[in-house]
């Protein structure tokens, strides 16, 4: 995957090199921005509040 | 391409996958320790400016209307979601503990800082206040909640008062231990006679399977005024 981008890049060394760091940072920008706000709300260790719990053997308020 | 050449290229495109998989794992942690921290610490600011600006006028006519009242709890001020409404101070665990405390708990809220239950009682007011936060991601405000002991000082600071509550006990609850937001922490629909504080967070560490519970009772409150501080916070 990775040796395919770099044949694939265009331009002499230096030039390969900047384009490799942008393509890194955008894609750890899409990561950072994107999929993990996105990803979060799934794990639970975010949940600190004491609430009904939507299970079944919980009856409803 | 042989076989033994297509096998090679295959293994070695499973192993570039793996490492990468394993870079975003890494990646998520440091944005769940460390990315976040920087969202609530910038918001934080933000709520710590308004607040002392919010104080130094003339309370302004809210324009929330107050939140359905718990049954048993006596009256309520109504505060807009998500604004800042009090400091919670915890000089326990340090001098640089002092958070603002948001109303509402919602995802939203509680990433902004601690979040006050709507219809929770309101700082130093009798019943039952119930703030909850975030115990590891988004500034950790309540991370070292496990080290407060009987008798520990948690100081409200609100537009008028400082409200020193002492620490009167920690239990561990179930996350639907809905009874400790009661007015009377689990006896529904009594009507409250005490002045107490309730913390809540995630426990133990990096999970939620159980809720940590921080009881206080209202010890003093004290007028604010120019060089005022309770004694709790003194030699901060």
């Amino acid at each position: 995957m990775y040796s395919w981008i770099w044949r694939h890049l265009p331009g002499p060394l230096a030039v390969r090199l900047g384009q490799l760091l942008v393509l890194l940072a955008a894609a750890v920008a899409l990561l950072f921005l994107v999929v993990f706000p996105r990803v979060e709300p799934l794990l639970p260790y975010s949940d600190v509040t004491v609430k009904q719990q939507p299970t079944a053997s919980t009856p409803t308020p | 391409m042989t076989t033994a050449d297509r096998f090679r290229w295959l293994l070695r495109g499973v192993g570039q996958l793996l490492i990468t998989a394993g870079v975003v794992v890494l990646l998520f942690c440091v944005y769940e320790l460390k990315v976040t921290n920087l969202y609530t610490e910038q918001q934080q600011r933000t709520l710590d400016t308004q607040l002392t600006r919010e104080w130094a006028e003339p309370p302004a006519p809210p324009t929330a209307r107050a939140p359905a009242r718990k049954p048993g709890q006596v009256q309520l001020a109504a505060f807009d979601d998500g604004a800042g409404i009090a400091r919670i101070y915890l000089p326990t665990l340090g001098r640089d503990q002092v958070h603002v405390v948001v109303e509402g708990v919602s995802r939203e809220d509680l990433k902004k800082g601690p979040g006050h239950y709507p219809g929770t009682a309101d700082p130093g007011a009798v019943g039952n206040m119930v703030v909850s936060g975030h115990r590891t991601t988004y500034g950790a405000p309540f991370n070292r909640l496990d080290e407060l002991h009987p008798g520990d000082a948690i100081v409200l600071e609100s537009r008028a008062f400082f409200y020193t509550y002492r620490v009167t006990g920690t239990t561990v609850v179930s996350p639907d231990a809905l009874g400790e937001t009661d007015p009377v922490p689990n006896h529904p629909g009594e009507v409250a006679t005490q002045r107490l504080l309730t913390l809540t967070t995630c426990n133990p560490k990096y999970s939620a399977r159980t809720r940590l519970v921080v009881r206080a009772l209202l010890e003093t409150p004290l007028a604010k005024g120019t060089g005022v501080l309770p004694p709790a916070l003194l030699g901060r």
